[in-house]
């Protein structure tokens, strides 16, 4: 089966907010948060979506 | 040599002429190389020595031989099968592919030229025979001003009106005017993008072609045309950074999203401008 699009990751600096099979991936900071993003955007070939400012994911399309 | 012989040898000569003509290489890349026009330079031969082989063949009653036209049909389909399968191969490594309507658009070309140099030949031939040579170039004459008539198709600015539009971010959302094109999440990337990006408007001139420009195929050939003219900023590795064209579910408008690495807003749009309208896009909801 070819899945067309996945959420590969989640980088939140939320405690609680996501759960799940993918990644998750808890920051303290806004700045450490994006840092994190950028880094898993080029290391999973997926792109950083913004849910709102306190939640990212990475999504392969 | 026999009665025959110069009018087969100017059939030829002519069908392969307009194989030539009509084997120009443009910024759609293709074939550009040697090896490439060696192959539908020797394919134009075969078919103009078919076409002008038919009219001797009918005039010594050898009905039969017109049979071998229909050989050289499915010897021409599989020149179509034959360049779809090649830029089907290519193009999973461009950075911003053709996809398949485009495709397909490029292959039905290559075999209906074939067809094209095939009446060339067969109508320059039947003319020197019956007439002499002087009608003969005469047809020749007509036949390449009728298939440059019929290479060139129409071209996006004849269907749809192209205005330069500010690209902006609401959030993480990118906007072309008020057309939402995608979630940008990282604050890095949508610097990049308000930097390199260019957005451009285009509105259908009349309810037919809405259904034209929102097709998938159509806008990839947009995106690839202004790709490759102008360059695009992005790599392997950097999804983020995509052309991409989103529709107004309201008006049918289309707003296309560009990443060039030459920010030209004047040259884009005539790059737009100039796209070809795909055959296989083209709908007509409102002929009966």
């Amino acid at each position: 089966m070819k899945m067309e699009k996945a959420i590969l990751a989640s980088v939140t600096t939320q405690e609680g907010k996501v759960h799940g099979s993918a990644a998750v991936f808890k920051c303290e900071t806004k700045e450490e948060m994006e840092a994190i993003a950028a880094n898993l955007e080029a290391i999973l070939d997926g792109i950083a979506h913004a849910l709102s400012d306190q939640l990212y994911i990475i999504v392969k399309h | 040599m026999n009665e025959y012989t110069y009018p087969i040898l100017f059939g030829i000569l002519v069908g392969t002429a307009l194989r030539l003509f009509m084997l120009r290489t443009d910024y759609r890349q293709y074939p550009t190389y040697l090896h490439g026009k060696i192959i539908h330079l020797s394919l134009g031969f075969i078919a103009a020595a078919l076409g002008t082989i038919a009219i001797p063949s009918i005039m010594e009653k050898e009905f039969t031989a017109v049979t071998f036209l229909t050989l050289a049909a499915s010897q021409f389909r599989e020149v179509r099968n034959m360049e779809r399968n090649t830029l089907t191969e290519m193009d999973g490594y461009e950075l911003v592919p053709r996809g398949n309507t485009y495709i397909e658009g490029i292959a039905v070309a290559f075999e209906s030229r074939n067809y094209l140099v095939i009446f060339t030949s067969f109508l320059v031939t039947l003319c020197y025979l019956t007439f002499n040579i002087w009608a003969a170039i005469g047809a020749g004459v007509v036949c390449f001003i009728i298939s440059n008539f019929l290479m060139s198709g129409s071209k996006l600015s004849d269907i749809v009106t192209v205005e330069h539009s500010q690209i902006s971010f609401d959030g993480a959302g990118l906007y072309v005017d008020n057309i939402y094109i995608m979630n940008i999440g990282l604050p890095e990337r949508q610097k990049e993008v308000m930097e390199y990006g260019m957005g451009f408007i285009l509105t259908p001139k009349d309810f037919s072609v809405r259904s034209t420009i929102a097709n998938l195929g159509q806008r990839q050939a947009i995106l690839h045309d202004v790709s490759v003219t102008l360059g695009v900023f992005r790599d392997s590795g950097t999804p983020a950074l995509v052309p991409l064209i989103k529709r107004d579910l309201n008006d049918g408008r289309i707003g296309v999203f560009i990443l060039p690495q030459v920010k030209d807003p004047k040259r884009a749009k005539e790059i737009i401008e100039h796209v070809p309208v795909l055959e296989n896009a083209i709908q007509m909801p409102t002929k009966k």
